[in-house]
């Protein structure tokens, strides 16, 4: 089981300070995380795109092979890419030359995007967003695994006789998860294909992970991928932990109600309750983190939401480090021995890899 | 007997209420003129008063906690509505209408629903027109041609056999008659898959 932390570039004053990080610190602060994320044993480290102040990360490529450079096992992915607002031949060449440079330690993660005004300056319409979700995979699917494309469709100019470059690395496309919070379509999709399924989980009630990641299951086995436990399952988690849960509680409010997103709404007790946020000890976690299993089955990926509401750096590493000392190792331990051997692993560029040498093996014998 | 549920929204604040009085009275004329047809209508009332932390909360984090959702669900599993509002500021009050700003905009699709207020005075009635239809209509309800508007005269000692009585019988008739002659509400899963890959593809 893979265990990481996804990041989505907010950059939000610190409710407790007054201060707002620049651009500038902000962007050489998500290094730093990503680099601290490896150092303390962590092995994911997922970054949004968004194309709209109060985030950074509208190119979230330059910053993961920056990353990449200085770092040896974190896998590398996003969260999300935007495969309704991109143009799929972009995330193509843009992808797999990040993983040429990353020595293949990239995945990515596919959503469609909520934010209505950004649609329009890409040229799109959110309410054509599932039909884009799948036209744009679609190609991009193709030009990952073809050399030469000819393509027409309804919302880009037509491909012919198109290479999309460099080829991924090894022949082999980056694995993808597609994202999405409510929608079955996108489970049918990820089903479909025999990718990955990704459920954000936070800010929403368990209920629906429970739903979409049930739909995912069904259809994979369906559509002869494996049987439905053998579905490539990939949750994000919301965490703040002190030693002494209160701690945890007093220090974490302040950001709790004034964040972007469920800030002045409900209660921290509230989200707690009816979201899979967690503010407590580091043993709480372990405790709420072991229990998604409960609904979702055996997953392969968790990913923790750490660095956003305007927690300082310096906190957002002391959680890396209460992380890799305390939780991840103590989950990696539970998940691995409750988990069947026939349910895979997260896919890797080494494993798929592997997988298709033994297929090849498979054929020849 | 048939078996049908009627789910009553009452959005009065104080204690007791005179859009709770109204709505009582239509409920109740309601499962009358039900069973006189031979439907037995069972009767949920819910108070948006005791929901509105919960649907301010759903508006700001996009999902109902779990009263909320209970209501809503309820909603969309009822065979017919009684909806009641007071008048604020001439129009629906703002707690009424966020209720239906957070329900699922399909859920009231084909819903009879009848539409009632009650104001100080008679002045407001129109409010039934000019701003509940309209809102019903959009949400696709099949609305019911009588709708009741009750203002302080018409609970005076005089009035108890009036005018109002005879709306509230009329609109009750017509509420029971679009419930007799339906087929029981079928509640749509919004997780439910309902096309497979291929024909999301062909109908892109």
């Amino acid at each position: 089981m893979q265990f990481g932390i996804f990041s989505v570039s907010d950059i939000t004053t610190d409710p407790t300070t007054g201060r707002t990080p620049t651009e500038a610190q902000r962007i050489k602060d998500i290094v730093t995380i990503a680099k601290h994320a490896e150092q303390a044993g962590l092995d994911v480290f997922a970054l949004g795109e968004h194309h709209n102040e109060p985030f950074f990360s509208s190119s979230p490529t330059t910053t993961l092979a920056y990353i990449a450079a200085q770092t040896t096992t974190l896998q590398l992915s996003t969260a999300t890419t935007l495969i309704t607002t991109n143009d799929p031949v972009k995330i193509a060449e843009d992808f797999a030359m990040l993983q040429h440079l990353a020595d293949g330690r990239v995945d990515l993660m596919l959503g469609r995007g909520n934010t209505g005004p950004v649609y329009p300056w890409f040229g799109k319409d959110i309410r054509a967003g599932i039909p884009l979700a799948l036209e744009n995979y679609g190609l991009l699917h193709k030009l990952w695994r073809e050399h030469v494309v000819d393509w027409e469709g309804k919302f880009r100019t037509p491909l012919q006789s198109f290479t999309s470059t460099p080829r991924p690395l090894d022949d082999v496309p980056p694995f993808v998860w597609h994202g999405s919070i409510r929608s079955p379509q996108i489970a049918e999709q990820a089903a479909y294909y025999g990718d990955g399924f990704f459920a954000n989980h936070i800010f929403w009630p368990a209920s629906h992970t429970e739903r979409m990641v049930g739909l995912y299951r069904q259809r994979f086995e369906h559509y002869g991928h494996g049987s439905a436990d053998q579905a490539i399952v990939g949750l994000g988690g919301q965490v703040f932990m002190r030693r002494n849960s209160q701690d945890a509680v007093k220090e974490f409010r302040p950001y709790f109600d004034n964040a972007p997103v469920y800030g002045h709404g409900p209660s921290l007790e509230d989200f707690t309750r009816e979201t899979p946020l967690t503010v407590g000890s580091p043993q709480q976690v372990i405790d709420r983190t072991l229990g998604f299993r409960d609904y979702v089955g055996d997953y392969q990926r968790q990913l923790w939401l750490m660095d956003h509401a305007g927690l300082p750096l310096k906190t957002v590493l002391e959680q890396l480090d209460i992380l890799g000392e305390e939780v991840v190792p103590v989950l990696r331990k539970e998940f691995t021995s409750l988990k069947p051997a026939h349910v895979p692993d997260a896919p890797t560029h080494a494993s798929l890899l592997a997988a298709r040498a033994e297929k090849k093996e498979e054929v020849q014998a | 007997m048939k078996q049908r549920n009627l789910v009553v929204i009452s959005s009065g604040l104080s204690q007791p209420s005179s859009t709770r009085l109204l709505a009582d009275q239509l409920s109740a004329a309601a499962v009358g003129a039900a069973a006189r047809l031979g439907v037995t209508l069972d009767v949920q009332v819910i108070e948006l008063r005791d929901l509105a932390h919960d649907i301010t909360d759903n508006m700001l984090t996009g999902f109902a906690k779990p009263a909320l959702k209970q209501a809503q669900d309820s909603v969309a599993a009822a065979d017919a509505l009684i909806v009641v509002t007071p008048v604020f500021s001439a129009s629906y009050s703002g707690l009424f209408k966020s209720f239906f700003d957070v329900l699922d905009k399909d859920v009231l699709t084909g819903k009879p629903v009848m539409m009632a207020a009650t104001a100080g005075t008679a002045r407001h009635s129109l409010v039934l027109e000019h701003a509940l239809r309209p809102l019903f209509a959009y949400l696709r309800a099949a609305i019911l041609p009588t709708s009741v508007f009750a203002a302080g005269d018409d609970w005076g000692a005089n009035s108890v056999e009036g005018p109002l009585r005879g709306r509230i019988e009329r609109a009750a008739t017509e509420l029971a008659i679009e419930v007799e002659r339906r087929e029981p509400a079928t509640v749509t899963d919004p997780f439910a898959l309902t096309e497979s890959f291929e024909n999301m593809i062909k109908n892109l």
